[in-house]
């Protein structure tokens, strides 16, 4: 299963606080989102104990009635007895119908609350955060196990509470009405007792591995989805079919653990009240043949004692419930308690120029800590300047982009914007100054207008119209529905190129006194290149500016080239003149190497 | 479309709309028929069950009535004389009872709890097979969200039915039977005035199904939102932070999150009128047999004991209905859910496997495209009309502005799409004659996006062959200039490359799924765009790489670069979807003034 997925992000957050016990403490700590349903949440726990009651003393009425009108003959009782026996039973139904009433609005907006804040808290999350964690994790987080929560704030508290409550005064009233035989109930608790705690010790290991495993599951059903494409193209369907039937089987194995623990459980739980009840027969029916007890309150005795059997049995139940609740929680708390180590500073840039300035900045990713991606950088490209980095695959370009607009923060030196360290900055404020277009496009499932906007929702059509004019993504237009046509998922429904034109104007448009372009010409054709780098010329004019480039037609874009190197700036100069001096840099760029080639080929 | 879903944008087939439709349309008969079909393996299963749970309610049921028996007779022959030996059998039936209960109980439990959990893996594996087997034209448009929404929530609301169901339904039929007979056998008048609240009971039962189907329905619709917009929102989270995204979509996620709500404050709604109303109609019946019954009782038609029996078999009759009410609650729930799923089951896969598949045990790789007509959008052919012969081994090269239907045509090439006109084949035979698994063992594409596989890098390169050792793993990486890095990484080919391959830059991605491919060893290999992340050593390294191993193998490629273009034997141009020029490399450059010249031109020009 690993081997599938890797770590369980169960585990993973290496370094971050150990993760939050299931237990009722992490259920508490969520307890704040009760606060606004306090008048709800009252009623709930009253009209329940008013349910109890009523439960209680319907018996009672039986009571009167066997032993007052029918054995002493006084017919005249019978009516209004039966009638308070019917007014109760009507007011029982009354109090049952407005707890839910009530209870539907405050769970539903309990659990409403709670995806807003995980959501929140998960859309503040820096990417250190979502590299770690697939979203199937997430997802499973937002949904399963913000219902099990409900469940239980809603159901499973108050039952527990009014089972307790029932419990306990059915109790007291039995030991009122005949103390020994009172006894013989009270004692049966201690079992249930015992029989609770250690089934609660159990259940959370396992409850918390069917969660986790769920989540997992999700993770792979989310793979399945997404990367559709390359397992058609590899005709995999079995495989990963095999794989997420190896996941599922586990998940079997896992609930089928759960299904005998609670049945053992339930089973005992069931059996206790029994027992219970054969003790009374005996000794109640042994006091009332000796004259202790009249026939009635033995009846009503039983009646009562038996009206104990569905609470103490659904008590498994509950807290089967309340255990799924507490696991819920604490899985929910490591999302809560992960702070978000990317917070913005309070400085703004009032005339942003774009000086942007890398002061020995080091690198690492927090999963490899000890092999830093960049070492000492050090980098100034002034207001309106184009700086091309030109790199081998994996020497650390994208890495490096991603610190300007604090996607990643660094881990030594700074980066300054206009002089102001980046982290003392706003992060909204240096987000709109810094604008990227990612080596991979990453659309959304929306318009294309939305798509392009992501960065400056106020753009006029005119903005728009340019935007993608400079990029040369003017194919919107012929878009079925132009600019409000739905691009498909990842852009999917989009060439290539489109997707990466569309994610080109999407930058353009932002107007950032920093543009970041990471490689962002690849899958344009050659003529089309040429069209977009002239437009971008005119942006990139005014506007700082940080290639990413791997073919020397985008290096034409730059006013200077830094040679990144294994991590590090080993050469920044001009494009000619690294070209004559660097051999590094001509084995990367070199034009002869495929002129020659051409040259043959023709 | 209102305002708050604007952002949406249109799109030809809105799978919300699709979804409404296809449920309205079946209305809960395929939920049926699915749930038939995936208990009928566990008939006779099931049909034990209903005995043991006979036994058991049997033992339960008993234990009120022993009850009765032993107040009734237990207690005279104590008052007469003292003798115990009644109640005392009696208390001993109590307990076998308790016993019998108690073994039949955790039996049943076992029992149905592994039918539940085996329903629920058939349930999950039938689904994700399904996906998989539905094209991906199908995954276009229903958005990963959406597939994921399916075999996590609503198999989760299928688990809950099965995890309460058996046990609340069974249980609660059979007392509830069970208790009815008891009832008529202590006292046929005060049974049938106990009965008399079955009719109000039958229509308050169907009032709630009628109604509550409908917002499950929805519920199950609105979850799926939800899903949709979480699970892209986390996709793309680079995406929207780079670009302050957040405060917009947490608006719309409140949105959707809101009309989630607002369905499932329907749905609690009615459950809100529907339980009380049972217990209503429950504690009406009971006053009102307590009150004939004492009448009864006070003229000495029946005994106490009787009366006392009654009235404790009547709570035994309504306990288990709540049980009911609240077991049909989620079952309510779970057919909208098994609704989602049949419809999901019921989808035929647009691209079909064929009925009687042709088979090709070895292909020499010939491709032809014989008039072939596409487009994904009617009345936007993408592919006007394509004719074209790539010979067995031959290397083409397919160049062209971008959008002009190049990843088309390899997409028809490999069937990820049927052509609306025309055939594409294979050494002569049609590709839809051909099982998917066949034409995966002869062609595989390299697609332009390298999406990896959370898991190590050895797993994401060994999806192309999964039988393949590591020597044969690591023979691909070298001959790619892949090793290097890979052995470089902290775990080597154990590196976990994280969420789809997070971990990796993106030139390393793309080497990777080069790797897979080539370990894949197809006769006829496509690959689009397969090197653009590339530096340009890298992409020498390939290329080398391929001149020897596309040797004798059919191969398009696709590529920009016209680097890539130099070992090709053979160059297309394309334009919208047609073929503009077409011949060797060399050729075309020489003619000096047609479009491959021209590209040619700039692109020397571009090297500068
Ligand atoms: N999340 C991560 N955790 C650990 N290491 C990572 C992570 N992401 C990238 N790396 C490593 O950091 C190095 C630099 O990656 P980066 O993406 O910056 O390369 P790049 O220069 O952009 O390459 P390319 O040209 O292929 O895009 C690579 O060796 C990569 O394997
Ligand atoms: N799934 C889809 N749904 C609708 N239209 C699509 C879909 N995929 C591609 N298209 C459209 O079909 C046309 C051809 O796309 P295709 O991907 O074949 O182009 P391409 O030649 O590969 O371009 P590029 O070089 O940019 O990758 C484009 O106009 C594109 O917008
Ligand atoms: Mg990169
Ligand atoms: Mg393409």
């Amino acid at each position: 299963m690993s081997t599938v997925l890797g770590p369980s992000p169960a585990e993973a957050p290496a370094g971050a606080a150990a993760p939050p016990p299931a237990d009722v403490r992490s259920l508490l700590r969520l307890a704040p989102y009760l606060r606004p349903h306090v008048v709800a949440l009252t009623i709930m726990l009253l009209t329940s104990l008013g349910v109890v009651a009523l439960s209680i003393a319907v018996p009672l009425v039986t009571k009167a009635l066997i032993d007052g009108p029918i054995t002493e003959r006084d017919a005249g009782a019978i009516l209004p007895l039966g009638l308070l026996a019917l007014g109760l039973g009507v007011l029982e139904a009354v109090l049952v119908f407005w707890r839910r009433w009530v209870q539907s609005n405050a769970v539903l907006g309990i659990e409403t609350a709670m995806r807003h804040d995980l959501y929140e808290r998960l859309q503040r999350l820096p990417m250190a955060f979502h590299s770690r964690w697939g979203s199937g994790q997430l997802l499973s987080r937002a949904t399963t196990d913000l219902s099990a929560i409900r469940r239980f704030s809603g159901f499973g508290v108050l039952f527990l509470l009014v089972n307790v409550v029932q419990l306990v005064a059915t109790t007291a009233v039995l030991l009122h009405m005949y103390w020994p035989l009172g006894l013989v109930v009270a004692a049966a608790a201690a079992p249930i007792v015992w029989l609770c705690m250690r089934f609660e010790k159990e259940y959370v290991v396992v409850s918390r591995r069917v969660q986790d495993e769920q989540g997992d599951l999700a993770t792979l059903a989310e793979e399945g989805a997404v990367g559709i494409r390359v397992i058609k193209s590899f005709g995999r369907s079995g495989h990963v079919g095999e794989q997420y039937a190896a996941a599922a089987r586990t998940l079997h194995a896992t609930s089928m653990d759960k299904v005998r623990l609670s049945a053992r459980f339930w089973t005992f739980l069931g059996a206790v009240p029994n027992l219970a009840v054969a003790a009374v027969l005996l000794l109640g029916a042994i006091g009332v043949g000796r004259g202790a007890l009249t026939p009635g309150e033995l009846v009503a005795f039983i009646t009562l004692m038996l009206s104990l059997v569905w609470p103490i049995s659904s008590l498994g139940v509950i807290l089967a419930m309340a255990q799924e609740a507490m696991t819920a929680s604490a899985r929910i708390l490591e999302i809560f308690d992960t702070e978000p180590a990317i917070v913005g500073g309070t400085r703004r840039i009032e005339r942003p120029r774009g000086h942007l300035r890398l002061e020995h900045v080091d690198f690492a990713f927090p999963d490899a800590p000890d092999e830093p991606v960049l070492r000492d950088v050090n980098l100034d490209v002034a207001p309106g300047e184009t700086v091309a980095l030109v790199g081998a695959t994996g020497s650390g370009k994208t890495a490096l982009t991603a610190l300007v607009p604090r996607l990643w923060d660094v881990t030594g030196g700074r980066v300054l914007l206009d002089g102001i360290d980046v982290r003392e900055l706003d992060l909204v404020h240096l987000r709109s100054l810094v604008a990227t277009a990612f080596e991979d496009p990453t659309l959304f499932s929306m318009s294309a207008r939305e798509n392009l906007t992501l960065g400056r929702s106020d753009a006029s059509d005119a903005d728009v119209a340019e935007a993608l004019e400079i990029s040369q993504a003017q194919f919107v237009h012929d878009l079925p529905w132009g600019l409000d046509t739905r691009i498909g998922e990842q852009g999917l429904s989009l060439s290539g190129g489109q997707r990466q034109r569309l994610a080109l104007a999407r930058a353009v448009l932002a107007r950032p006194a920093v543009l970041v372009l990471d490689d962002t010409l690849s899958a344009l054709d050659v003529h089309t290149e040429k069209l977009v780098e002239e437009a971008l010329g005119r942006v990139l004019g005014s506007t700082t500016g940080l290639v990413v480039a791997h073919r020397a037609s985008t290096v034409m874009l730059a006013d200077r080239v830094a040679l990144v190197e294994h991590g590090t700036i080993t050469h920044v100069g001009e494009h000619r003149e690294l070209l004559a001096t660097v051999p590094a840099y001509a084995r990367l760029l070199s034009a002869e190497a495929w002129a020659d080639d051409a040259a043959v080929s023709v | 479309m209102s305002a708050a879903t604007d952002w949406r944008g249109a799109a030809a087939v809105d799978a919300d709309e699709a979804a409404e439709a296809m449920t309205a349309a079946r209305l809960g008969g395929g939920a049926r028929r699915l749930l038939g079909e995936l208990l009928a393996p566990y008939r006779r299963a099931l049909w034990l069950l209903v005995a043991v749970v006979v036994v058991e309610n049997a033992a339960r049921l008993a234990i009120p009535y022993l009850v009765k028996v032993g107040i009734d007779s237990g207690i005279p022959p104590i008052r007469r004389d003292d003798d115990l030996t009644v109640l005392l059998v009696v208390v001993g039936a109590v307990l076998g009872a308790t016993l019998l209960q108690a073994v039949a109980r955790q039996l049943f439990l076992v029992r149905s709890g592994r039918i539940g959990q085996d329903v629920l893996l058939q349930v999950r594996r039938r689904v994700f097979g399904h996906f998989q087997d539905l094209s991906p034209a199908f995954h276009d448009g229903y958005t990963s969200g959406r597939v994921i929404s399916r075999q996590t929530s609503d198999v989760d609301a299928v688990y809950e039915m099965l995890e309460t169901g058996f046990d609340g339904l069974v249980t609660a039929a059979l007392t509830l039977v069970g208790t009815a007979a008891v009832l008529l056998f202590l006292d046929v008048e005060l049974g049938l005035v106990a009965l008399l609240c079955g009719p109000f009971l039958a229509l308050l039962t169907n009032w709630f199904r009628n109604a509550s189907a409908r917002s499950y329905r929805a519920t199950r619709e609105k979850v799926a939102l939800v899903i949709v917009h979480f699970v892209e929102s986390m996709g793309g989270i680079r995406a929207v932070q780079a670009f302050r995204r957040e405060p917009r979509n947490q608006e719309i996620f409140d949105d959707v999150n809101e009309q989630y709500r607002a369905a499932n404050l329907v749905a609690f709604r009615l459950v809100a009128w529907f339980m009380p109303g049972i217990r209503l109609i429950g504690n009406v019946t009971i006053a009102v047999v307590l009150l004939y019954g004492a009448l009864l009782a006070y003229r000495g038609d029946v005994t106490v004991g009787v009366l006392a029996a009654f009235l404790l078999y009547l709570r035994q009759f309504f306990e288990p209905m709540m049980e009911i009410s609240q077991f049909y609650n989620t079952f309510q729930s779970a057919s909208a859910a098994l609704e989602k799923l049949a419809g999901v089951l019921e989808e035929e896969p647009d691209v079909p496997e064929p009925t009687s598949p042709v088979a090709l045990p070895t292909a020499h790789g010939e491709l032809r495209f014989d008039h072939v007509r596409f487009a994904y959008v009617e009345d936007r052919p993408v592919l006007p009309d394509l004719d074209l012969v790539v010979p067995a081994g031959q290397t083409l090269a397919l160049v062209g502005t971008t959008g002009a239907g190049k990843t088309t045509l390899a997409k028809l090439a490999t069937r990820f799409y049927d052509p609306t006109g025309g055939r594409v084949l294979l050494d002569g035979v049609d590709v839809r004659d051909l099982t998917s698994d066949t034409l995966r063992d002869h062609v595989v594409m390299v697609t332009q996006e390298s999406y990896l596989f959370s898991g190590t890098i050895a797993d994401n390169i060994r999806f192309g062959r999964p039988g393949a050792t590591m020597a044969q793993v690591v023979e691909a990486t070298t001959a790619l200039g892949a090793h290097d890095f890979i052995a470089a990484m902290p775990d080597g080919y154990d590196t976990d490359v994280a969420n789809q391959g997070g971990r990796l830059s993106a030139g390393q991605r793309q080497l990777v799924a080069f790797a897979r491919a080539f370990l894949a060893d197809p006769a006829v290999l496509i690959l689009d765009e397969a090197t653009s992340s590339l530096d340009v050593p890298s992409e020498r390294l390939v290329q080398q790489a391929l001149r020897t191993v596309l040797a004798g193998r059919t191969a398009v490629i696709i590529a920009h670069r016209l680097s890539t273009v130099e070992i090709a034997d053979r160059v297309l141009v394309m334009e919208h979807g047609r073929i503009v020029e077409d011949g060797a490399p060399g050729d075309l450059v020489a003619g000096g003034t047609g479009r491959y010249s021209a590209l040619h031109d700039a692109w020397v020009e571009s090297l500068a």
